[in-house]
């Protein structure tokens, strides 16, 4: 058959050829109750009947690769999808660089591989979980199909993530794929693996900034594990990027358009200060220094998701060949790194200092930094709908050292410039650098769902463009009676 | 990599320490319940040159562990059962530090894992021996060390969170056993299936949950909300089937008296003598400088500074001291001063008042010490001469001893009475050896009637020849012979490998039934550590050395 075809014959829509391998299409298939059970009790809340205008996989190559159509979420056909095999394919990096890639599980490597994937996997119904009451307070139809689209994609992620577990992992997969959906974001008993995804996303402003900052470590994640010697991993993650990419999308306009509303309304209301928060916020549009607030939180709860910047688990994945480097490909060195340097910033002394560290163990923190590049692209539009509106106002990324959980800086307070202060000065200052509990009402109190199509709540701009080319007042969501 | 050198420029490793100065764990008591939460102070290491990540441990942190063992026995008697548990979120105990292991040399990976082990036991030992029953919360990550500290625990409970597990990752991550005990306890202790101890053993991340408890590796599996209600609940029932006997308050383990003087180590009963063109140190034990209390109402009173209390506290510092610090002094000589009777006296004491939980405190010490010296890789031997007072409790010396040396007559030019050794009660149940046989019967496994007649000479003083026809020393020599005898023997022992000696010794000394706690020591010696030695662990490309490097280590894949 032709691998770039979606089959939707079977139950669970693939193009791994599902109907000649009866025995993963059979745990596939007793994994589904779960899988709908679990979407009926996590998934968008309010929401379940609603027909959504969604995007759908009818191909894997990049050209046209889905439809839209109005669907009710729960018939949603998650599938199993995988980006076109290369021929001839090798490992691009690590001590097997240049043998050819591996279509089976390397049984040295199976149990961290297996890792990998259930680490990838489990954050994707976490942020389903986390998003799960958003549909109530929608600013518009257009954002809520946006957000459903999010959701359901990544739901698709996580039977991507329960695929290989299913094909490659016996019985330990099995398990591990039942547990994916037994573990719940912010669960005292069960929580998800990772920190960020046990946060809340109580509002918007949140969930554009969790797809910005957020789901662009999973861009970054996924860049380098599509690099991996393990084909179909490989496989899966390259075309996860592609519905990835909308995510981002997803967070960008978003907060554009929310910047956009916030110049906007003070221009009209001839506001020039935009640190005058409270004549700000009386427009019923965020004030910057709180969307500031806001970024500071999510970049560095992101940033947490890297991991130790110096790793023994990244160095052992890398040089296993299961993990690589964002772009691998397109790095000019040797893809081994057995004796390269790269410089890692590190508490020294009190200070905070550039060490060069190996490089097989620097590999988070040269994720880190590509990661903290790529966000800066969103800043500069953000920036420049600030400046377009004549406001003499900068957002910026904080400090990789502030308000850190995980790595170096855990352990230390600094400003969002980086700038070392103690327990006392970072208590004083903390609600001007991170959204207080009075900024959460404020922000809630403006979380108004407008239902009506071509509506917008009075804090974001309409976008300029519409999904799948829709005239602005497209009936995005059909609420259900 | 360069061997570490010791933090803050600390001149030994030193075995003192007391709860307010512990940089890694906290003890709390409340009722009769206590709580012993690791927090490991990552910047704290007791070498230079890693940081203690995870909760993980090198000597320093196990040194505080031992400390609060004992202080729970002495300075608790209230206390019945123990929370064994991490103050840390979401991480229990990742096991013995890595890079530590990679930097230390051999001798100090050897005793750093031999006194673990001896600690581990301690915990078993205390809810034997002291109605101290321990309950072992993980709630978290508890990975090689940091599970094998959990199976010295009486109860394991594992939190339920889809992702905590327990693991010995060694095989499979750094080419080399758990070397504390772990797959011993896995067998014998757990009883796990062998199969089951395969695959888990060679599952680098372990397991978690459900069968976790199937395969006996953990008691039960508890959600996270549930967790500390579960542990109050284990350890209240635990703490009210435990014998222990609230009599009163504790007694206070004061700081020892030690003074160290160049080669010199003196202590209020113990000196430490060091030849090092010898290679050998003398530690001279003295006898009560009192007569023995006659009833225990004064006890307490005397607190640290009864004397059978006070005199193993400093044998045990110094034996550790000398083994942790002075890799090269590998004869160790033990001799003694005091009276005979009056050391017999205090035997009396603590035979009659065994019931007495100080009393019985004191002795579970003493059964310690003498396991521990059991168990220390140097040679060892008894000189006994005019004036010393190897009796009872200190007889166990001379019978811990790979030989025995005792003068007969007076020296020429002494007017002391000629040298005696006896035996009390004490000599026959009260400090058995890691294959649970006293020292006597370990030594007449051949001829078993011989403890029988030593036994009924018990309480007797006895002379050197007498000493020597019971079978109780090594050699009696006299006068003429005596200095030649000792200079050659010792000139003799200096001559041999050390490795060759310690490999010896060690399988003489424990000659019949094993038990588990022999087991451990056993493997510990021949497996771990001979694994420790190959390259295939600790050579350039072996998985020791290469661990956290990222690359992949290169074995040798011969099998030996």
């Amino acid at each position: 058959m032709d691998s770039n075809v979606v089959d939707y014959s079977t139950k669970i829509p693939n193009n791994v050829g599902l109907t000649q391998d009866r025995q993963v299409l059979r745990a596939l298939e007793g994994w589904h109750p779960g899988y709908l059970n679990w979407w009926r009790d996590m998934g968008p809340e309010g929401f379940q009947e609603a027909m959504v205008y969604l995007r759908t996989a009818y191909a894997v190559d990049p050209r046209g690769w889905a439809k839209f159509d109005y669907v009710r979420m729960p018939d949603y056909r998650w599938g199993i999808l995988l980006a076109p095999a290369e021929e001839n394919r090798t490992i691009p990096f690590g001590q097997h660089f240049g043998e050819p890639a591996w279509q089976e599980v390397p049984g040295e490597y199976r149990a961290m591989l297996r890792r990998l994937v259930v680490i990838q996997g489990d954050t994707e119904p976490a942020s389903v979980e986390q998003q799960r009451h958003l549909g109530k307070t929608a600013p518009s139809l257009y954002d809520m199909r946006n957000l459903f689209q999010v959701n359901v994609e990544e739901g698709r992620h996580l039977w991507a993530m329960v695929y290989l577990l299913h094909k490659y992992f016996g019985r330990d997969g099995r398990e591990e794929a039942d547990e994916l959906l037994r573990r719940r974001s912010g669960s005292e008993d069960a929580p998800r693996m990772l920190g960020a995804f046990n946060e809340a996303t109580p509002d918007w402003l949140s969930f554009f900034m969790f797809t910005y900052f957020t789901d662009r470590d999973g861009k970054m994640q996924l860049h380098s594990l599509a690099q991996s010697g393990f084909d179909p991993l490989s496989r899966t993650c390259r075309f996860m990027l592609t519905e990835e990419a909308h995510h981002m999308f997803v967070g960008e306009t978003g907060i554009t358009r929310t910047v956009q509303r916030t110049c906007e309304a003070m221009r009209e209301a001839g506001i020039s200060d935009p640190t005058d928060v409270e004549k700000v916020r009386a427009l019923g549009v965020i004030d910057l220094p709180t969307i500031q607030k806001k970024l500071n939180l999510h970049y560095s709860l992101s940033l947490d998701l890297f991991g130790s910047e110096v790793s023994t688990n990244a160095a052992n994945a890398f040089n296993a060949g299961l993990k690589g480097r964002y772009r691998e490909t397109q790095i000019e060195d040797d893809h081994r790194l057995e004796n390269a340097t790269y410089p890692v910033l590190k508490m020294v002394n009190g200070a905070i200092t550039k060490v060069d560290e190996p490089a097989l163990t620097a590999l988070n923190m040269r994720l880190r930094d590509d990661y903290s590049a790529d966000c800066v692209k969103g800043l500069l539009r953000w920036n420049k709908v600030i400046t377009t509106a004549g406001i003499d106002y900068q957002l910026k990324l904080p400090h990789v050292a502030f308000h850190r959980q995980i790595g170096e800086f855990k352990d230390v307070e600094a400003t969002p410039q980086g700038e070392l202060i103690d327990a006392a000065t970072w208590k004083k200052s903390e609600a001007d650098w991170l959204p207080s509990a009075s900024d959460g009402d404020f922000i809630a109190s403006l979380m108004r769902s407008k239902i009506e199509p071509g509506e917008f709540a009075s804090w974001i701009s309409a976008p300029k463009v519409g999904i799948d080319n829709k005239p602005g007042d497209f009936e995005y969501v059909r609420l259900a009676a | 990599m360069a061997e570490h050198k010791l933090a803050n420029g600390a001149a030994r490793i030193d075995f003192q320490t007391e709860p307010a100065r512990y940089r890694h764990w906290k003890l709390t008591v409340d009722g009769e319940v206590a709580t012993l939460a690791l927090d490991v102070d990552e910047n704290a290491g007791l070498f230079e040159g890693y940081q203690l990540k995870l909760n993980s441990y090198d000597l320093g942190v196990d040194i505080e562990l031992a400390d609060a063992l004992q202080r729970l026995r002495f300075e608790h008697p209230g206390v019945k059962a123990v929370l064994l548990r991490s103050a840390k979120n979401r991480v229990f105990c990742a096991g013995a530090n890595i890079r530590m292991l990679a930097g230390a040399s051999h001798a100090h990976k050897v005793n750093f894992c031999k006194f673990t082990n001896e600690t581990r036991n301690a915990i078993e030992d205390a809810s034997r021996n002291s109605g101290l029953s321990f309950v072992c919360v993980i709630n978290g990550t508890a990975a090689g060390g940091g599970y094998e500290l959990a199976l010295a625990a009486d109860h394991i409970i594992l939190v339920d969170d889809g992702s905590s597990a327990v693991s010995l990752p060694e095989l499979p991550l750094l080419a080399v056993l758990p070397g504390t005990g772990g797959l011993t306890r896995v067998t014998d202790k757990r009883r796990v299936r062998r199969d089951h101890a395969d695959v888990f053993c060679t599952t680098e991340e372990g397991v978690k949950g459900k069968r976790a408890v199937a395969w006996r590796l953990v008691d039960e599996v508890v959600p996270q909300s549930k967790l500390d209600t579960a542990a109050t609940e284990r350890a209240r029932e635990r703490a009210g089937r435990s014998q222990r006997q609230a009599n009163g308050g504790g007694v206070k383990l004061t700081p020892l008296q030690r003074k160290f003087n160049g080669d010199a180590i003196d202590y209020t009963c113990v000196n430490v003598a060091i030849d090092r063109a010898g290679q050998s140190a003398t530690i001279t034990l003295h006898g009560p400088d009192r007569d023995a209390p006659t009833n225990t109402a004064s006890l307490t009173e005397l607190g640290a500074e009864f004397w059978p209390l006070r005199l193993a506290r400093e044998l045990d510092d110094a034996i550790l001291h000398l083994r942790n610090n002075e890799f090269e002094i590998g004869t160790l000589i033990f001799k003694s001063t005091g009276d005979v009777e009056r050391v017999l006296a205090y035997d009396t004491f603590l035979a009659d008042n065994a019931s007495h939980w100080l009393i019985n405190e004191i002795r579970q010490l003493w059964k310690n010490v003498l396991k521990r010296i059991d168990v220390t890789s140097r040679s060892l031997v008894t000189v006994i001469e005019p004036g010393s007072c190897f009796a009872g409790t200190l007889a166990e010396v001379v019978l811990a001893c790979d030989r025995s040396y005792m003068l007969i007559g007076q020296r020429e030019g002494d007017n002391k009475p000629p040298a005696t050794i006896a035996l009390s009660a004490l000599n026959f149940g009260a400090y058995p050896m890691s294959n649970d046989l006293t020292r006597l019967q370990s030594r007449f496994l051949g001829e078993p009637h011989r403890v029988q007649v030593a036994q009924e000479r018990s309480g007797e003083k006895l002379e050197a020849e007498d000493a020597d026809e019971l079978g109780l020393v090594t050699f009696a020599l006299d006068d003429i012979d005596w200095d030649d005898e000792i200079r050659v023997f010792m000139e003799e022992r200096t001559s041999f490998s050390p490795d060759a000696l310690t490999g010896m010794e060690a399988n003489l000394r424990f000659g019949g039934p094993e038990t588990m706690e022999s087991k451990i020591f056993a493997r510990l010696t021949a497996w771990q550590n001979w694994i420790f030695q190959r390259p295939n662990a600790v050579g350039e490309d072996g998985a020791l050395k290469r661990y956290g490097t990222g690359q992949k280590a290169a074995f040798d894949m011969r099998r030996v």
